[in-house]
């Protein structure tokens, strides 16, 4: 197995032994560091990561964790609300947050030699946050407006929500990020509370700095203002409920006025990037590209929207890049007068004879070189690094897993493919979902 | 052959960060002007090209030709059909993007070092001898077609077209530049042609090259790429006056959120107050969590997840347009808010403390935008289609700086019209109605 990785690394053309330049270190209360240098202009990112997100919520609290992010912008022991991002501004930088299922992460992209302002604010609202009721109140109408513009004035977010959550049957993915509505409605200051004080620690959090920086400066810094804060001991074992063996397949209709065509979407449960183990995923990157990719060259693009005018937009993707499971998708917006039933059986026939058939080598080649190039574009972005280097390391993945990854997608064979193919296209994984506007669409 | 008219070291400097840009104009051979910024660091290049027109340049009944021929570059040309054509792009592991705006053609493309004249040859078939074979007009149209029946479904979309209808009537601006179903559904092979022929000319293209290539060679290869375009295309349209008085357009859809698209007259982009109404709008509307907007509607009530606002000056036109979304109950008090906020800063202006603040901000975020070797090529070219020299990446911070309190007051007065501020509201909003 080493063997065959190092003659393939040498394969590689010589633009590939390109690589960012990265240091970690691991401070004595348990937060992680990363730094990531780039010494093409004077700027830095400082991210700090939470390895916390929506599915680490308790049950009934829903879009806790994304609520809580909100409020981090709220007044500290030290800090007015507001005066966090204000003297960000103030310091000609820009600063932001977001929350996913696995992490919670903060941001601020500034002057380099503003570094150090941005780890003494950032390591003071780790635990010192002093969110008042009437914070809660105010920003909860806020985030209830938030969902209100990201799903709820959405058709096609609202249908994905049923969709994901007849998908997971017993793991939190199933639940939106945001939350529940009736649930974000219920949040008080308690729920968000008791996440803060349990999860917001040292031993919980990496650090993630990309720019014009020396790691022994960065690491420094990180000791003088995020070592001395206590490890949180009470910290639990990050273990949520998995999914059971799914036994049958799911299929749902979603009906709303305001479908302006009809679609369907077809997801099953896949395998994720995990530690040391990151071959599955990889072949399932590949299979996203060759079924699905790109319209003029992948099976579907090809058989349903040049060979046949089945339908006037096909896709597969795979997202693998999450800490316990993952999901591989596909989905067709029918032509006008041809019915979701045919456009499914069409998308099926497919996909079948994809699995039948012997893998093009020159789509293999093809693919491999645009994976490589990837890394090469990668490069030009410095907060898309960090951002890599951030997400895997919340989702339990390592640094080197982070560097193997552009290896082990070269290494990709068609035999990983089918056989990955083979495990994951099963239908009694899966949930079919069709969008319609009325009841007489959902042919 | 080649000459350089200006090699500059130019420092953007800032109270706080300093970006270095060495910008190199360059004029090929064939009378192609560029600027260029050489960075070998990383083995690829970015190339932008724009070009004046756009969708104003659809021809009487032709509405959404630009915008359809733009699609349709990537959909095959010289000898290679779109399958053929793609194919090949992917081999290459370049990127190529067309896309037609209300004012303009904007392409864009990356491509390795270690491929970039069969890169370049690609890019110069798709530009120079499109095929627009009818299966490929016909796919295209359908998908075409089907954002246009989404858009007709949107709040969103269906706010800012009923807002540009009633502000510019018949005028390009007045529609959108996709086209109608009825107009599309018409369009021939030969429209894709004529579009073509009036979009893709020299005397209005703009060039900027950045990455792992030299000035030197930049010439040629831009000669080969875009030599064989037409030297001239079709005039421009005329201005046109922002014909919205203020007040209130509700469209009725059922949906639990108001979408409200607002705004009103604006100045132009060369006005010698822009840059204080530039500031203004920053600390009213555009500078995030701290404007004032946000403040008072987002921050102290709860009504939105987000309100901005931003000066927009067209070729055509000038505007200063705005949007907010909050449930049906709430959206009649976030516009009156909104409109309170208007009058407010109109009557009193801003504090000294408050244009100190943004002042920081702006000057001090200026240097960050220069950013990676595709915003900085997007940003020279769009420098050189409002024509900006290389100097003013130097120069730009002392332009804010230059404001006073004096000037951002007058122009507030001036500018902002609480009177004259009209709203479309989507969606079934408790306690407001259309105006007359």
């Amino acid at each position: 197995m080493k063997r065959l990785f190092a003659a393939l690394v040498m394969a590689l053309s010589a633009t590939a032994a390109q690589a960012e330049e990265v240091t970690t270190y691991t401070l004595d209360n348990g937060m992680e560091v990363v730094v990531i240098e780039d010494r093409r202009a004077p700027v830095v990112v400082h991210m700090l990561w939470y390895k916390v997100g929506s599915a680490d919520e308790p049950v009934g609290a829903s879009g806790v964790a994304h609520f809580l992010e909100h409020l981090l912008f709220k007044a500290t022991d030290v800090l007015e609300s507001g005066e966090f991002s204000a003297t960000v501004a103030a310091n000609g930088g820009r600063d932001n947050a977001f929350t996913s299922y696995d992490y919670t992460a903060y941001f601020q992209r500034v002057a380099a030699d503003r570094l150090e302002l941005m780890m003494q604010m950032e390591s003071n609202r780790m635990n010192n946050l002093r969110i008042t009721a009437e914070d809660v109140e105010t920003e909860r109408q806020v985030i209830l407006e938030e969902r209100n513009q990201r799903t709820e004035n959405n058709p096609n977010a609202l249908a994905r929500e049923q969709f994901r959550a007849a998908l997971f049957q017993n793991h939190r993915y199933g639940v939106p990020i945001i939350g529940w509505k009736h649930e974000m409605e219920e949040l008080d200051l308690q729920d968000v509370l008791g996440f803060y004080d349990l999860y917001y620690s040292p031993n919980n959090a990496i650090l993630v700095v990309a720019g014009d920086v020396e790691p022994e400066d960065v690491l420094a810094l990180a000791e003088q203002y995020y070592g001395v804060l206590p490890a949180e001991d009470q910290l639990p074992v990050r273990e949520r409920p998995q999914e059971p063996p799914q036994r049958a397949e799911r299929r749902i209709t979603y009906v709303d006025a305001r479908v302006s065509q009809p679609y369907l979407v077809r997801m099953y449960l896949a395998p994720e990037r995990d530690p040391g183990a990151q071959r599955e995923a990889a072949a399932l990157v590949y299979l996203a590209e060759l079924l699905g990719g790109s319209p003029f060259t992948s099976a579907l693009g090809q058989a349903l929207q040049f060979d046949t005018q089945t339908a006037i937009y096909t896709n597969a993707s795979y997202n693998g890049f999450t800490l316990d499971h993952g999901v591989f998708s596909f989905s067709i917006v029918p032509t006008d007068g041809v019915s979701l039933s045919e456009a499914e059986a069409a998308m099926d026939e497919v996909v079948n004879a994809f699995l039948e058939a012997e893998i093009d080598p020159a789509r293999m080649e093809s693919i491999r070189t645009q994976l490589r190039a990837s890394e090469i574009y990668a490069l030009d972005n410095v907060q898309g690094l960090a951002q890599r280097y951030g997400a895997a390391l919340s989702q339990s993945l390592t640094v080197a897993d982070v560097q193997e990854w552009p290896q082990i997608l070269q290494s990709v064979t068609e035999d990983d493919i089918k056989a990955v193919a083979a495990k994951v296209l099963n239908r009694d994984q899966s949930v079919t979902g069709w969008v319609v506007a009325n009841q007489e669409e959902a042919r | 052959m080649l000459r350089i008219l200006i090699a500059l070291c130019l420092t953007i400097v800032a109270t706080t960060a300093r970006a270095e840009l060495d910008i190199k104009q360059v004029t090929s051979p064939g009378g192609i002007n560029a600027w260029v910024v050489e960075e070998p660091a990383i083995p690829f290049v970015a190339l932008e090209i724009r070009i004046q027109g756009g969708g104003t340049l659809d021809l009487p009944g032709k509405r959404g030709a630009t915008n359809l021929m733009a699609a349709l570059l990537e959909e095959g040309s010289g000898d290679m059909t779109a399958q053929e054509f793609q194919t090949t792009l992917e081999d290459l592991a370049a990127s190529f993007t067309f896309r037609a705006f209300d004012d303009s053609m904007q392409i864009s493309a990356r491509f390795l070092t270690e491929n970039k004249e069969e890169a370049i040859a690609l890019l110069r078939q798709a530009l120079v001898s499109p095929r627009f074979d009818q299966d490929a007009l016909d796919r295209v149209r359908a998908q075409v077609i089907a954002g246009i029946n989404s858009d007709a479904k949107t709040p969103n979309a269906i706010a800012s077209s009923t807002f540009y209808a009633n502000a510019f009537g018949d005028h390009p601006y007045g529609s959108s530049i996709d086209g109608t179903i009825d107009s599309v559904t018409a369009l021939t092979r030969d429209d894709m042609f004529a579009a073509h022929r009036n979009a893709l000319v020299l005397d209005r293209l703009y060039v900027s090259v950045v990455g792992d290539t030299t000035a030197e060679t930049v010439g040629a290869m831009l000669d080969d790429l875009l030599g064989d375009l037409p030297a001239e295309g079709p005039p421009l349209p005329d201005d046109v006056a922002f014909g919205l008085d203020g007040g209130i357009t509700v469209v009725d859809f059922e949906t639990p959120q108001s979408v409200a698209f607002f705004g009103q007259a604006g100045l132009k982009r060369d006005d010698e107050d822009f840059f204080a109404a530039f500031v203004l709008n920053h600390i009213l509307g555009a500078g995030g969590f701290e404007s004032r907007l946000m403040t008072e509607v987002r921050e102290k009530r709860g009504l939105t997840y987000g309100i901005g606002t931003s000066l927009v000056p067209k070729y055509h036109a000038e505007m200063i347009l705005g949007t907010v979304a909050s449930s049906n109950e709430t959206i009649a008090e976030a516009i009156a808010v909104t409109r309170n906020e208007w009058e407010r800063m109109a009557r009193e202006g801003v504090t000294p403390e408050e244009l100190a603040v943004a002042k920081t901000f702006l000057t001090g975020e200026y240097p960050l935008r220069f950013d990676g070797n595709a915003d900085i090529a997007s940003i020279m070219a769009g420098m050189q289609m409002i024509g900006l020299t290389p100097d003013y990446v130097v120069d730009r911070n002392s332009f804010v700086e230059a404001v006073t309190l004096e000037d951002v007051n007058r122009v507030a007065a001036e500018l902002l019209q609480p009177e004259g501020l009209h709203f479309v509201v989507v969606g079934q909003p408790e306690g407001l109605e259309s105006t007359q």
